[in-house]
């Protein structure tokens, strides 16, 4: 952030840019707007009430009217102030609207009813954020259950796939043994096949190990990836082959030297590692999609997507939504923003 | 969290070492493999094996044994075709669509996309100030899930959106963009673009970084204009890695999916349904589960994609050493 | 009784013969050292008698008893790496423990073991450091303290001071030699360095190619070098070597006509060889005086000289081309480009066959 502030402030005493540097910082700035605007745009509206979100054109900021609670009535009025006519000046109460004609009240005195053009009348409003569009999604749409099973799922196919991975990557690493090469090719050969090109014998393997509809299916199939072994495989070449020796005149069994010495010294890799596969499973789309098919299994991803395809639900709780399945992963990107792009560029990508 | 593992890795260690000592110290090797060959074996070999098997039966059963052999006929029936260039002459009118939609979008997306990222990462090198947000700015899209990257263009792009606010405002004619085929599928590709530039522009950056500083300050030296510089020093040490990203991209860009079903479902009408759509519609979403075209499809996709990534690994050969 | 033998250990990776054919034994409580140039195999036998390398053939036993198919872990030895071979992410406590743990010793008597050996190496204040905190020399003590904590029958150095300064190279050499003199124990040591070998052996193994040349005492391969290999090898600076041929052999005296046509003259009785044979004269630097030219064995054309003030080398070359250094005591000076005689101290004369490079000193094997 220091950065941020100390860039913006020190650019502008500075009159002696080069033309091409205006041009840098102006392509620049179109990039901060055209990629962080949408989702600042998204994180305004999900705040938004459902009759301020069908406004058009929108306000940028979330705004609602002022209301007030009225003896001998149930809802809570909206509050208007009247600018000119008859009652100029004073601050009214809404009952309800007939055509042109608005009946109103005095708030402090609620049994004079008074009549009032519409045009007179301006809606008193105030920011508010409406943030009953995210209490909803847990009282309304289970979506604590949705947000459970992405969290499981997450997490342990993390785990799966970080434990097998590693012992993998650390047998081609640390082994030579005859079959050593064929292993490899096979690994690249799975590289080569990804998950989109196998879908329906996949769909039938993990249907035939009762795992269709099930978390585990998307679990298990998901923890066959072989970009795992292959960083994991190349950071472990760099761990000199000594201290495996040194741990085998200690005695050390070869599982021992495994997790107490390769795991450790592998953290960073693993580390990284672990952040893709994160990222991975809870982004993940289209293997959910077909192995879970009933409501109470869905993934939040899942649960997004169908949320936008059905009638009744409203925008408000959608964007809603969609903030809180955006928002871990925000806070994974603010905190490990740099763990992740090293990760992604010594992989070169899924 | 070592720590929490501590236990299980005591438990885990009993049976292992005693394998290994039965086992001999000749090849503990193979212990530690078998986990990830059991994965690699039944989710990632066997089914290319049964796609294979799936491709030459016909109906709609799911078990193999219930499946008649039906030989080449969901080959021919996807391929026959009067003209490959107008799917409406084809036997599978979807599947052509869908060829043609994800060519087009491979080449318009792959194409933009590679350049812009060139543009960013060329820009990211420059001498700038705060060079590491700027660069996780472009990052940051890459990490959203597809249906959020959706849901965020669907929510600035719809009827009564942002954008036709702002044309709105500017006096223009607003407009429906997601009815619109071409519109719709202009905006899929733009989605395509912003999702995934900052991934290539990460790589490109990475391969900038690597050209040595001295190089050019040598050609500084010889009298070189920064435009022959870019031309002469820059593009040639970028090209290999420039290689890897078209590849790359041109590899994901075939697998399109995921942002452009949650984004437009394909539509309006086929204007932007892919490959893995038709794939996933034939074999899941559609009544009869037709899983023998699906699979043949997928074959055919697969064989596009081991191209590709043989060529991607002979670019990164240096990289993937035996 | 030796307490290591080895008979006819051979190792090959594929078509490659490493080691091949070697027959040792090694006395408990010996200092051992191997010593050979760069890429003889000397690790390689160092790894086999560990347990860390199967050998091929042959057999290596352990007090009386083979250990050819005994796991490193179990053959009793502790080994000292060339680059320490520390676990990084363990501290300097952690890693002296971590042998002791896993041979379930209760964990009194590793901390007692621990404090023991911290105390005799003065690493005591270093124990909750981490090796990235350490100095090279620091860190080569932590090495040598996780071999010593585990009271192991044999120590095996791969190369230790390797990567360490001169100086502290120097003073390691004296704490493993005195390490040595109080535990008493048998140790192996691998080195490139012939002073190292020197200085520490009890006895050095002499390797060239996979191969032991000889084996015995420093001062006995020192002043009786059973082959040209090890005559040049050990001894610094080395040995000056001329060609010739056994010119005649006559009242006791052989000479030995030189390829550039000079005379060298030595007992006879000292060697067995024949007229006629070819044979390379050798003679260490400080085995050789100047005179004038007239009474010399040969002639030195002067390159260099430099002087150390106690002493002076004088660097130059023989009729025949090949380099000669002459050691003096004193300050000398000649000027580059001028011819000197050298003469030979006779009785430190060696000579060798030309062709198989075997001495030919009565006696020699
Ligand atoms: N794993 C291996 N495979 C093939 N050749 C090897 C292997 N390890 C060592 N060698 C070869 O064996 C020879 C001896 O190596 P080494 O024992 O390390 O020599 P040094 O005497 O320098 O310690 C070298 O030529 C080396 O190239
Ligand atoms: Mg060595």
């Amino acid at each position: 952030m220091a950065n941020v502030i100390s860039f913006l402030t020190r650019t502008r005493g500075i009159g002696k840019l080069h033309w091409t540097d205006w041009l840098t910082y102006g392509y620049l700035f179109l990039g901060v707007l055209l990629m962080f605007l949408p989702v600042i745009w998204l994180g305004l509206s999900s705040f938004k009430t459902e009759a301020e979100l069908e406004r058009f054109p929108p306000r940028i900021i979330p705004m609602q009217q002022e209301t007030i609670i009225v003896e001998g009535y149930d809802e809570p009025l909206p509050l208007y102030e009247i600018v000119s006519g008859e009652f100029e000046g004073e601050t009214l109460a809404q009952i309800r609207r007939v055509g042109l004609v608005a009946q109103m009240i005095r708030p402090d005195n609620p049994d004079e009813r008074l009549k009032v053009d519409i045009n007179d009348r301006q809606a008193i409003e105030k920011f508010a954020l409406a943030t009953e569009n995210y209490s909803e999604l847990f009282d309304r749409f289970n979506f604590f259950k949705f947000f459970w099973n992405s969290v499981f799922i997450t997490s342990v196919a993390t785990m799966i796939m970080l434990t097998v991975n590693s012992m993998a990557a650390f047998a081609l690493s640390k082994y030579q043994f005859t079959g050593r090469m064929v292993v490899l090719g096979l690994v690249i050969g799975t590289l080569m096949i990804p998950q989109t090109v196998v879908l329906v014998p996949l769909f039938l393997i993990t249907k035939e190990l009762n795992m269709a509809d099930s978390l585990w299916g998307v679990i298990i199939p998901g923890a066959a990836t072989p970009t795992g072994v292959f960083l994991l495989r190349q950071y472990m070449l760099t761990i000199p082959d000594e201290i495996l020796d040194a741990a085998r005149m200690d005695k050390a069994s070869e599982w021992k030297i495994f997790w107490r010495i390769i795991v450790p010294l592998s953290a960073p890799a693993i580390a990284v590692l672990a952040i893709l596969a994160i990222m991975w499973r809870w982004n993940d789309f289209l293997w959910p999609l077909i192995v879970l098919s009933s409501n109470d299994n869905f993934t939040l991803q899942l649960a997004l997507n169908s949320f936008q395809g059905e009638m009744n639900t409203q925008w408000s709780n959608l964007l809603a939504m969609t903030m809180l399945v955006l928002l871990p992963i925000a806070c994974v990107f603010v905190f490990l923003q740099k763990y992740i792009a090293t990760g992604i560029a010594s992989t070169g990508g899924k | 969290m070592l720590a929490i593992l501590t236990p299980l890795m005591r438990v885990i260690e009993i049976p292992m070492t005693f394998l290994e000592k039965r086992l001999g110290m000749k090849n503990p090797a193979w212990l530690f493999l078998l986990p990830n060959l059991l994965l690699f074996g039944i989710f990632a070999l066997l089914p290319v094996a049964l796609n294979l098997a799936y491709a030459v039966t016909g109906s709609d059963a799911i078990l193999l044994a219930d499946r008649p052999y039906v030989g080449g006929d969901n080959f021919s029936a996807l391929l026959q075709c009067d003209s490959y260039l107008d799917p409406n002459s084809c036997k599978d009118d979807l599947f052509w669509r869908a060829v043609h939609n994800t060519l087009l979008f491979v080449v318009l997306q792959v194409g933009l996309m590679v350049t812009f990222s060139l543009c960013t990462a060329l820009i990211l090198n420059r001498d700038i100030r705060a060079r590491g947000f700027f660069r996780a700015v472009f990052f940051f899209p890459v990490l959203l899930s597809p249906v959020v990257v959706a849901l965020i263009w669907k929510w600035i792009l719809q009827r009564e959106g942002i954008l036709n606010a702002w044309i709105d405002g500017m006096g223009w004619q607003t407009f429906n963009w997601l009815l619109d085929r071409n519109w719709a599928f202009g905006w899929s590709v733009f989605l395509s673009i912003w999702a995934h530039m900052g991934f290539y522009t990460l790589i490109l950056l990475a391969g900038l970084q690597a050209i040595p500083r001295d190089v050019y300050e040598a050609a500084k030296m010889d009298r070189a204009t920064p435009w022959r510089a870019f031309r002469r020093i820059t593009l040639p040490l970028l090209m290999p890695t420039m290689l890897v990203v078209l590849v790359l991209a041109t590899i994901k860009g075939v697998q399109t999916f995921e942002e452009v079903y949650a984004f437009t479902g394909g539509g309006p009408g086929t204007a932007t349904t892919m490959i893995i759509q038709y794939i996933y519609e034939t074999g899941f979403a559609g009544a009869p589960r037709l899983f023998g075209p699906a699979s043949a499809a997928s074959l055919l996709l697969a064989a596009v994609l081991v191209v590709l990534t043989v060529v991607q690994l002979w670019l990164n050969r240096n990289n993937v050493d035996g | 009784m030796s307490q290591l033998v080895l008979r006819d250990v051979r190792k090959s990776y594929g078509d490659l013969d490493v080691i091949k054919g070697v027959d040792l034994d090694i006395a408990k409580g010996d200092f051992c050292v191997f010593v050979g140039p760069s890429g003889c195999g000397k690790s390689t036998l160092l790894r086999m008698i560990s347990g860390l390398e199967k050998i091929t053939s042959g057999t290596i036993s352990i007090e009386g008893r083979v250990v050819n198919d005994l796991p490193a872990a179990d053959r009793g030895l502790a080994m000292v790496f060339q680059s320490y071979a520390l676990y990084p992410h363990m501290s300097v406590r952690q890693n002296l423990s971590f042998g002791l743990e896993n041979m379930r010793l209760p964990k009194a008597e590793i901390d007692a073991k621990i404090d023991q050996v911290a105390k005799m190496l003065q690493i005591e204040q270093l124990l909750d450091r981490k090796p990235k905190a350490l100095s090279g020399g620091q860190r080569q003590r932590v090495a040598i303290g996780r071999a010593v904590v585990r009271e192991p029958t044999v120590f095996l150095f791969d190369e230790p001071l390797s990567n360490l300064d001169a100086e502290l190279r120097v003073d390691m050499r004296g704490e493993i030699a005195s390490l040595h003199r109080r535990l008493g124990n048998t140790m192996i040591y691998v080195t490139h360095d012939q002073v190292e070998a020197m200085t520490m052996a009890d006895k050095i193994a002499v390797l060239r190619l996979g191969e032991v040349e000889q084996f015995g005492a420093p001062l006995e391969i020192y002043n009786n070098p059973c082959n040209i290999f090890v005559a040049g090898f050990i001894g610094s600076p080395r040995m000056n070597f001329v060609e010739g041929r056994v010119d005649s052999i006559a009242d006791g005296t052989l000479t030995v006509l030189t390829t550039t046509d000079e005379r060298i003259t030595m007992a006879a009785d000292r060697f067995d060889t024949n007229v006629g044979e070819g044979v390379t004269v050798g003679i260490r630097p400080n085995h050789m005086s100047v005179t004038d030219l007239a009474t010399a064995d040969f002639k030195v054309n002067v390159r260099d000289t430099e002087q150390l003030g106690g002493e002076s080398f004088v660097y130059g070359k023989t009729g025949q081309g090949a380099a000669i250094t002459v050691h003096l005591s004193g300050q000398t000076r000649f000027e580059p480009g001028s011819e000197i005689g050298a003469k030979l101290d006779s009785e430190h004369i060696h000579l060798f066959a030309t062709g198989t490079g075997l001495s030919l000193r009565k006696g020699a094997v």
